[in-house]
């Protein structure tokens, strides 16, 4: 696994590309480090940024990816047995996740989207509490402060001004840590995300905000959405960014350790265009076949993230089988798990409604909750006294 | 005691709660050099600084997001909104991040962010700077919703509101920020009245009469005009307007018998229509008469040469107050 002290190290290496030293670089060409036919590609400025990352790290990141992807390939099915009552895949974007989230250090603070289950798989959230609200038993699954990521959001864009604001906290605390955003390309007509972008600029906070440019903003596509490149679009705002090929991990994570670590030293916002591709539906509620063409599902899933990785591990004789047996076990054993936790998740009390609107008393709420209460104990020994 | 305007007095409070507490932090359009629009913030960015003071891009929705952030991170923001019609724009982070969040996180996740909204009438402004748009965020749970009426009540209550763990939207009656009182700037905030108990102003015998914000004061001048006519109305001051303080309402209306509520916003809709229901639940059997509204009418903020013909003033809180007690009023022969 990746750790930061991975990423620290990397900060010795002379700074290519954006940097506290450069902060100007705009969009322009995609990075790449694995072509999508799992040929590692040499980059004089971005390879300085994943020089450290060992052969053992690129099998982690390989089983991160292929994790997660069994996770979300759980869910979807545990969705469609009833078990959950929605899920949003996340399938194609295994790299773009893995490799953002590989990149933070622990006191870093994650602010997701709802599709963002590799991120949170990162900080640590266990698997079972990535599916809590999609059950319905909870309004989110686990503690932020806990692991570092906020719930996940449901609106779209809403959280990047959550990240904002956080980094506002940073910067006024004097620390080095870094506030991230995470959300999709429809959410950058959004008027929050433009929003966030320009505080972020007037203050130089250290956020990042990593736009996955998956495609699709449910039907809608995101040339409707942007008749430019996105990331191009955080230059109007000051705020330098970077293009990435989203299904290449080692890309994803290199670009997030040069606007993570632009941050730290006080050089301000970045934003990160992770161009990737959503391969399943919106949520399990949509049919995309409605609205796409099957030959761009083709096309993209030749570029599939985990496939290249697979490759280029297979080129480099990592790809024992060993470390596949290891990988599937670990995948089959937190499906299993995730199965297991989704089945036996007890209900939530029915008083559970009234708890945690405030953190002190409300008068009109301690009054409906005591009716209720009242209510529902009506119905205690009413089969012995049933009068039918 | 000293005496301040209301908005001095709003002024101290804000100064005495960034003295107590390095994590409050002031942030909104204009309210640093400028001291804001209506002078309330006025040389609070000079003695506490640029981060404690921020004078933030005009985005109401990033003042409030950013405020979610900042209060994730541990900080207690103070945001101040303008003007009571630009809180729209900023209306889906309040109500679905700042109202939900302790909610959504199941209370791991506090919200200490005061909202100031200075509203209302009577100022003789253009559109969108005159409204009345409590009601919205009283409909909204999770967030608590005060206002207030005189000056002392604005030195504590901006400072309770701060304290609070839980949001708060902090209505400030504008038309109100040059009324002088007495503030006791030495009032302890925590044996003085909590910013979720209605007061009573003036007490009376006839006619329960529940205000809020600025109509307090029209409230108070009409029961004084009453009581030349031998009737004697009991003012009550809301304060908080979510939860409102219903014991105190029902303990007044079980003396009185009869019931006006009076507020600047629209009627239908509005908080006066949750007072009489509620009340009217909770003590039908003491009701002399059914509850009465004098209110705004169900129309935009008008023009300003009309808005003395939309505001409730002392004398349509009279005509209420006869309408309530049954005596001969501008609706007399009206059926239903």
């Amino acid at each position: 696994m990746l750790t930061d002290k991975a990423g620290q190290d990397a900060y010795k290496a002379p700074s290519p590309g954006i940097s506290a030293e450069n902060p100007r670089r705009t969009g322009g060409n995609l990075v790449q480090l694995i072509s999508p036919e799992g040929e590692r590609i040499s980059h004089p400025e971005f390879d300085l940024w994943v020089s450290d990352v060992t052969d053992e790290q690129l099998c982690s990141l390989y089983e991160d990816m292929t994790v997660i992807r069994r996770i979300d390939a759980e869910a979807t099915a545990l969705q469609r047995q009833g078990e959950l009552a929605l899920w949003p895949p996340l399938l194609g974007q295994e790299a773009s996740q893995i490799g953002s989230g590989r990149a933070l250090r622990d006191d870093d603070f994650v602010f997701p989207s709802y599709r963002d289950n590799g991120v949170a798989y990162c900080r640590g959230v266990e698997p079972m509490d990535l599916v809590r609200a999609w059950r319905g038993n909870a309004s989110s699954g686990w503690d932020p402060y806990r692991h570092n990521i906020a719930t996940q959001q449901i609106i779209i864009g809403s959280q990047s001004l959550h990240a904002t604001g956080y980094a506002m906290g940073i910067q006024h605390d004097g620390s080095d840590s870094v506030a991230v955003a995470f959300f999709g390309d429809g959410a950058t007509s959004e008027g929050d995300v433009s929003e966030a972008m320009v505080f972020a600029a007037s203050f130089q906070v250290p956020v990042v905000f990593i736009c996955q440019n998956n495609h699709w903003a449910i039907s809608e596509p995101v040339r409707i959405q942007s008749h430019i490149q996105i990331a191009d679009r955080a230059s109007g705002f000051g705020i330098p960014s970077m293009r990435v090929d989203g299904n290449d991990v080692l890309a994803v994570l290199a670009v997030t350790r040069i606007a993570l670590d632009r941050a730290r030293k006080g050089g301000g916002p970045t934003f990160i265009e992770a161009v990737t591709y959503r391969m399943g539906p919106h949520t399990t509620a949509d049919d995309p076949t409605r609205y796409r063409d099957a030959n761009e599902l083709e096309d993209w899933a030749a570029k599939d993230p985990i496939a290249r990785l697979k490759a280029l591990l297979r080129t480099k004789g990592l790809l024992t089988e060993e470390v596949e047996a290891k990988t599937q076990a670990k995948a089959d054993e937190v499906a299993r798990n995730l199965r297991a936790g989704v089945i036996n998740m007890p209900d939530p009390a029915p008083l559970d409604l009234f708890n945690h609107v405030y953190s002190t008393p409300n008068s009109w709420i301690e009054r409906q909750k005591d009716h209720y209460s009242r209510y529902l104990e009506s119905f205690s020994g009413s089969t012995q006294e049933g009068a039918l | 005691m000293s005496k301040l305007t209301f908005a001095r007095a709003i002024n101290a409070g804000l100064r005495k709660s960034l003295e107590n507490d390095p994590k409050v932090v002031l942030m909104g359009e204009d309210i640093g050099a400028l001291g804001g629009v209506f002078r309330v913030t006025d040389g609070l960015q000079k003695d506490f600084g640029k981060h404690r003071v921020v004078d933030t891009p005009l985005a109401e929705s990033a003042i409030i997001g950013t405020a979610v952030g900042l209060a994730y991170r541990g900080y207690r923001p103070v945001c101040e909104i303008q003007f009571d019609g630009f809180i729209y724009p900023a209306f889906d982070q309040i109500v679905s991040q700042v109202a939900k969040m302790h909610y959504r996180t199941q209370g791991r996740v506090k919200m200490p962010i005061t909202i100031r909204v200075p509203f209302g009438g009577g100022i003789g402004s253009p559109e969108h700077h005159s409204e009345s748009p409590e009601a919205y965020f009283t409909h909204t749970s999770g967030l608590r919703v005060i206002s207030v009426s005189n000056p002392q009540d604005a030195y504590t209550m901006i400072q309770q509101a701060i304290a609070s763990d839980d949001p708060v939207l902090y209505f400030e009656p504008k038309r109100r920020y040059h009324d002088k009182g007495e503030v006791d700037e030495t009032a302890d905030l925590f044996t003085a009245l909590s910013m979720e108990k209605a007061r009573v102003v003036s007490p009376g015998s006839d006619v329960t009469l529940v205000a809020y914000g600025p109509l307090v004061k029209t409230a108070s001048d009409a029961a004084m005009a009453a009581s030349d006519e031998g009737i004697s109305v009991e003012v009550i001051d809301l304060r908080s307007l979510a939860p409102i303080d219903f014991p105190a309402v029902e303990a007044s209306v079980r003396k009185t018998g009869r019931l006006v509520i009076t507020h600047e916003a629209a009627q239908s809709g509005g908080l006066g229509a949750e007072i009489a229901a509620s009340i009217t639940e909770r003590c039908f059997n003491y009701l002399e008469s059914a509850p009465v509204r004098i209110t705004g009418f169900d129309i935009p903020y008008p023009y300003s040469k009309l808005e003395m013909h939309h505001l409730p003033d002392l004398d349509r809180i009279l005509d209420g107050v006869d309408r309530a007690l049954g005596r001969g009023n501008s609706l007399s022969g009206l059926e239903g």
